[in-house]
């Protein structure tokens, strides 16, 4: 949650930022633009879409995101006309798994006692959806929250699965406790699943499994997919992958540098930048005479003070920074240590953490990458080198599987951030008309945009072949 | 996550208690096995710079231990509670208890916004408190806020901040949650002033005053969506942490 506040709030740094960055670029937005390439439907069709699926009331209009810069898209809060209409809550049971119950968990985390997921059910039968979070992100972040819902309202089981990137996940459910290999990711995420649904199985009524997840969680599920051909146990009839990363390696090196790169003076400074962005919070307070975390009211002071692409671009760095610290750091206590801790050392619950925070947060994921994880990977197979593992996490790597694998939907940003130039045309290639190409949204900053949505909804509702 | 509740006496009680419970040193137990990890603090970070995201916690060890205590109070007695709650309350009830409470509570931002000789902002929670408790049925609608009269929230430690008053030490409080020093002079200053001089003392009624405490505490909580280990970060305490000395940092300074 601190990640989502500080992100938040600190996006409404924006005015001094900004500095005299004018608020008619703002206007200039032409709120007139939209996409051609996406298939005008009359306004009046929605009258005849069946009544059960509450999602299809929308007015259909030509796909309209509000943001046209791909950072503003990625992390601003979108104003609610442009967002999907929720219930404010919906049916949800949340549980906790012990994939292996064996496993001493570290003092440090006392606190954490098996990986928690969520149900969300119907009291009818129906398709259950799984879905992956992205880095970082848990079962309950405000991503997978709005999809929970949209699958709720159209129908669906959901059982959410946190992201194989977060502490709690390391913890209790990956089997190497070292995550990014997407292969390993998968084995895991499958233990997971099937435990999950057996868990809950006898509160709800399945009729098939539906797979999707966001970012690296839609890498994921492609790699999840491919694993259930051959295991058949669960046997996904469709699955689709939210803006996913070609390669992880290429979007992680990308995603890094945004930090360092967009802080003046690069990342030593941060906390120079962070004390000025407090000291700009309290003026759009006073300027603004209150304060909330709603789309609407940061819009509002959007165009106001539309925010400098660096100042974005650092706060997408800093979300990626502390996720990628956590993970180091539950990584290398649960393997004992000696990477950014020392190893055979006890630290329990009045240990301070302040040094190792200070250490993970200075800890880049290729760093990781080069130190930690590939070394860990070389053992288990001599004669890895980096660039085969590097190819290996990629959705190329599959290629033949994903072009075969008809059941396999891509739904994804032509400007979204994570992407270097070509991979989305690149995906394209390969998934041709079973991938939807939006023109803008940034890095998943259009999911819950009705159009969006539809899609998403449609593209699980739809007959098979 | 700031203050819920007025008990000081309760407090006190649980403060000696968690003392006594938290061992206090916060560097973790080394062995004869112990061996440095391959990237270093020492190398990695510029001891001779000052980092103002570090937050000044000389009573970390202790803080910690009633960070733990909080989790399970909330997790056993707290959070049953407020679920209870807002399970029989149906939700314009619960708003309606947040809007009453809120009123009664102009007190404390009068008088701080008063202190601070902000009159623009008291005249506002005069205006504020004259409406909601008219037309606004005693409290329990908040018409003001549809008339743009919002409210201008100020607590005895922003008062003290406003004139220069340091943070002091961080301080996690036991049921309260994360504050420092000054702001822990606060809600007990507040407290004080409340209940001496606010409605407590015009009501004068023990009962009365017993009530609206237990239901403002249970209030509180529900209208606060932080968990205990909720954020899912190793890190959470020095998250918390640099967010609260933040955030109020934001709230002194606006």
């Amino acid at each position: 949650m601190p990640k989502i506040y500080l992100l938040i709030l600190a996006f409404l740094l924006t005015g001094l930022l900004a500095g005299i960055a004018s608020a008619e670029e703002a206007s200039s937005l032409d709120l007139q633009r939209y996409d051609t390439t996406v298939k005008k439907v009359p306004a009046n069709d929605s009258a005849k879409l069946p009544a059960k699926v509450p999602i299809e009331a929308f007015p259909v209009r030509p796909y309209f995101f509000p943001y046209v810069n791909p950072f503003e898209a990625t992390v601003m809060e979108v104003p609610s006309i442009y967002s999907a209409k929720h219930p404010a809550e919906v049916p949800t049971e949340v549980f906790r798994i012990h994939p292996f119950p064996d496993r001493k968990t570290p003092d440090v985390f006392w606190y954490d006692k098996g990986l928690i997921c969520s149900l969300v059910y119907q009291k009818h039968e129906a398709p259950l959806v799984f879905v992956i979070a992205g880095t970082g992100a848990r079962y309950n972040s405000p991503k997978m929250v709005n999809l929970q819902k949209t699958l709720y309202q159209a129908g669906f089981n959901v059982i959410s699965i946190s992201s194989p990137t977060i502490a709690n996940f390391i913890i209790n459910a990956s089997s190497s406790m070292v995550p990014g290999n997407l292969y390993e990711d998968a084995k895991d995420l499958y233990r997971v699943m099937e435990m999950a649904y057996e868990q809950v199985q006898s509160e709800i009524k399945v009729t098939e499994f539906y797979l999707t997840g966001y970012s690296l969680g839609g890498i994921q599920a492609a790699y999840v997919s491919m694993l259930d051909e051959e295991k058949k146990r669960l046997d996904f009839r469709k699955v689709l992958l939210i803006n996913p990363p070609e390669s992880l390696y290429n979007s992680v090196s990308k995603l890094e540098k945004l930090l360092g790169d967009n802080i003046p003076g690069g990342e030593e400074n941060f906390d120079d930048w962070y004390k000025q962005l407090i000291d700009s919070l309290a003026d759009i307070y006073e300027e603004m005479g209150y304060f909330d975390l709603t789309g609407d009211f940061i819009y509002k002071a959007y165009k106001r003070h539309p925010p400098r692409e660096d100042f974005l671009a650092a706060l997408v760095g800093l979300s990626f920074t502390l996720s990628s610290a956590d993970m180091v750091f539950a990584s290398d206590v649960m393997r004992g240590g000696g990477y950014i801790t020392p190893k055979n050392v006890i630290m329990n619950n009045s240990t301070s953490l302040r040094p190792y925070e200070m250490v993970a947060t200075r800890t880049s994921f290729t760093d990781y990458f080069h130190e930690y994880f590939y070394p860990y990977f070389r053992q288990q197979e001599p004669g890895l080198t980096e660039q085969t593992l590097i190819d290996r996490l990629t959705l190329k790597n599959i290629e033949n599987y994903l072009r075969s694998a008809r059941k396999i939907g891509l739904l994804h940003n032509e400007d979204d951030i994570i992407m270097l130039p070509g991979e989305v045309n690149y995906l394209y290639s390969v998934f041709g008309n079973r991938a939807r190409i939006y023109p803008t949204g940034g890095h998943c900053g259009n999911m819950d945009h009705p159009d969006v949505v539809r899609y998403i909804v449609n593209f699980f509702n739809r007959k098979e072949g | 996550m700031a203050a819920f509740i007025q008990r000081k006496r309760l407090l006190l009680v649980l403060l000696s208690g968690i003392l006594l419970l938290s061992a206090c040193s916060t560097t973790p137990k080394t062995t004869q096995y112990t061996e440095p990890p391959m990237r270093k603090y020492e190398e990695l970070v510029d001891q001779s710079k000052t980092y103002p995201i570090d937050v000044y916690d000389p009573l970390e060890g202790f803080n910690r231990g009633v960070y733990r205590f909080n989790y399970y109070f909330d997790k056993f007695i707290f959070l049953p509670i407020v679920n209870t709650y807002e399970f029989i309350m149906p939700v314009f009830a619960q708003k309606g208890v947040s809007n009453f409470i809120d009123n009664v509570y102009e007190f404390s931002n009068f008088t701080n916004n008063l202190l601070q000789l902000k009159f623009k902002e008291s005249g506002i929670t005069l205006a504020r408190f004259a409406i909601n408790t008219t037309v606004g049925v005693a409290g329990l609608w908040d018409p003001a806020t549809e008339l743009n009269l919002r409210r201008q929230k100020e607590d005895f430690g922003q008062t003290l901040g406003h004139y220069g008053v340091g943070d002091g030490p961080y301080i996690v409080l036991p049921i309260l949650g994360p504050s420092n020093l000054r702001d822990t002079t606060g809600v007990v200053a507040d407290a004080l002033a409340f209940s001496n001089l606010g409605p407590p003392a015009w009501v004068d009624d023990d009962d009365a005053t017993l009530a609206f405490n237990v239901v403002t505490a249970i209030d509180r909580r529900h209208r606060v969506p932080f968990r205990y280990y909720g954020t899912g970060s190793p890190f959470e305490y020095e998250m918390v942490r640099l967010l609260y000395t933040s955030q109020r940092k934001i709230v002194i300074e606006k």
